[in-house]
């Protein structure tokens, strides 16, 4: 699995980011998008593509951890948000990694729209790597819980005023660490 | 404890004497510091603990001394009436220091009922599942009455109402018998309309903000024969937030 997290402030500045890899399983915590050559933008659109289902969810689901919200097919992109009560928001973006058989046979981002459907429909049967299974959403969950911890303690910093980019690496290897630990 | 004899010392001596003392300690002190690792300009205090591996719940029950915040507030109340035009500036000031302060709160809040099971945020939630998010009037004014009030001043609020009046039904009132800020606050005659619990109007006003729910609130002296610096705080939500609200209360969200 691939991850990109993001923070967004009430404002909707992003506030943090950050691409990593999984650790479970022998992975190196490396990143490892679909598409890298267009990962690094095609990622942040759709993060902030899902921002209209995340503020329709947002008023019927009091929770601070909304789940899985949002998918991008085309990327096989699964979307977690987590809202603060302050009104931050944390998104997850999960790519489980395609599978030997999801033709390796250099996927431009031109033909990105046809073939990876069914990638989508294949490693979704494999449960390790399902975005959407019981046990991923727990780990994000524990995941965000313990990054939403360390942003509290950067929000209380009285050199921190709401909306502020978080520039810490403290903070960033706090967020390397949750990811490690639970994705 | 070797500080206070230290201290009396510097006390007698003159004011430069002092300066000086303090220069040097501060000189001595990089000799005593481990050498800080090389971490890219960043700079650690000299325990290797920065703000992120300190415990948020640690300071939990710990309460600061009265004293030291009725001087400290004293001192935000001098600062905020530097240059202003007039009562109604002052208490914008002071609000705008609160409003901060409500947003951080706000955090601090929700982060110690999810990581302590045994005092949930209302009494109605059972333990260990995470507190929800207020999304109704209702739920957001019991959160500040209960929860943050306690937090704040350790009791619960001492009123909550709603404007009887249907032309302002966004207007609900919150009232505090004896706030803890006004306590060693004396009003001079010809400014008896300035009440200082606007700092914690502004905390309030951070509070209904960051959760969404945009809202004005001001503090109001309501006196009573019991109770002379009872203070009512009005929140007054935006049309934005009605507008919500009926929707919600036809989708039956709590």
């Amino acid at each position: 699995m691939s991850y990109y997290f993001t923070i967004l402030s009430p404002t909707d500045t992003p506030i943090f980011n950050i691409a990593f890899g999984t650790s479970k399983g022998g992975g190196d915590g490396i990143a490892r998008f679909r598409f890298p050559d267009t990962a690094q933008y095609m990622n942040q659109f759709i993060i902030h593509s899902s921002l209209d289902i995340v503020e329709e969810a947002q008023w019927t689901n009091g929770g601070m951890y909304l789940k899985h919200i949002d998918t991008y097919p085309p990327a096989a992109a699964y979307i977690s948000a987590f809202l603060t009560p302050s009104g931050a928001r944390f998104l997850l973006l999960h790519q489980p990694p395609q599978l030997p058989s999801g033709s390796s046979s250099g996927l431009g981002s031109s033909s990105l729209l046809g073939s990876s459907a069914s990638t989508t429909r294949a490693s979704s049967s494999s449960v390790a790597a399902n975005p959407t299974s019981p046990q991923t959403e727990e780990a994000v969950r524990q995941f965000m819980n313990e990054v939403y911890e360390s942003y509290v303690k950067t929000s209380m910093s009285p050199f921190y005023k709401q909306g502020m980019e978080i520039k810490s690496p403290v903070f960033r290897t706090k967020v390397t660490g949750a990811g490690k630990k639970w994705l | 404890m070797a500080a206070p004899p230290r201290h009396s010392s510097m006390m007698s001596t003159s004011n430069a004497g002092t300066l000086q003392s303090s220069t040097t300690d501060r000189q001595q002190a990089p000799q005593q510091l481990p050498t800080p690792q090389p971490t890219q300009g960043l700079r650690v205090p000299s325990n290797r603990k920065t703000i992120y591996d300190r415990h948020l719940n640690r300071s939990r029950n710990a309460e600061s001394s009265r004293a030291s915040f009725a001087y400290l507030f004293g001192e935000m109340v001098t600062y905020a009436q530097r240059r202003v035009t007039g009562i109604q500036d002052l208490e914008k000031r002071l609000n705008e220091q609160g409003y901060p302060l409500g947003l951080r709160l706000l955090d601090l809040l929700f982060y110690r009922s999810t990581s302590t099971s045994s005092s949930a945020l209302s009494s109605s939630s059972t333990s260990s599942s995470p507190p929800n998010r207020p999304l109704r009037i209702i739920t957001l004014l019991h959160l500040i009455h209960g929860p943050l009030w306690r937090l704040l001043f350790q009791r619960s609020a001492d009123a909550l109402e709603h404007s009887v009046s249907p032309d302002t039904p966004n207007e609900y009132m919150i009232t505090d018998n004896d706030p803890l800020v006004n306590t060693y606050i004396s009003v001079p005659r010809e400014m008896n309309m300035l009440n200082c619990a606007a700092f914690v109007a502004g905390i309030i006003e951070g509070v209904c903000d960051g959760c969404g729910f945009e809202a004005k609130v001001s503090a109001h002296n309501q006196p009573t024969e019991m109770w002379p610096s009872r203070t009512v705080f009005l929140v007054r939500f935006g049309d934005s937030v009605m507008e919500r609200e009926k929707v919600l209360e036809r989708n039956g969200v709590k």
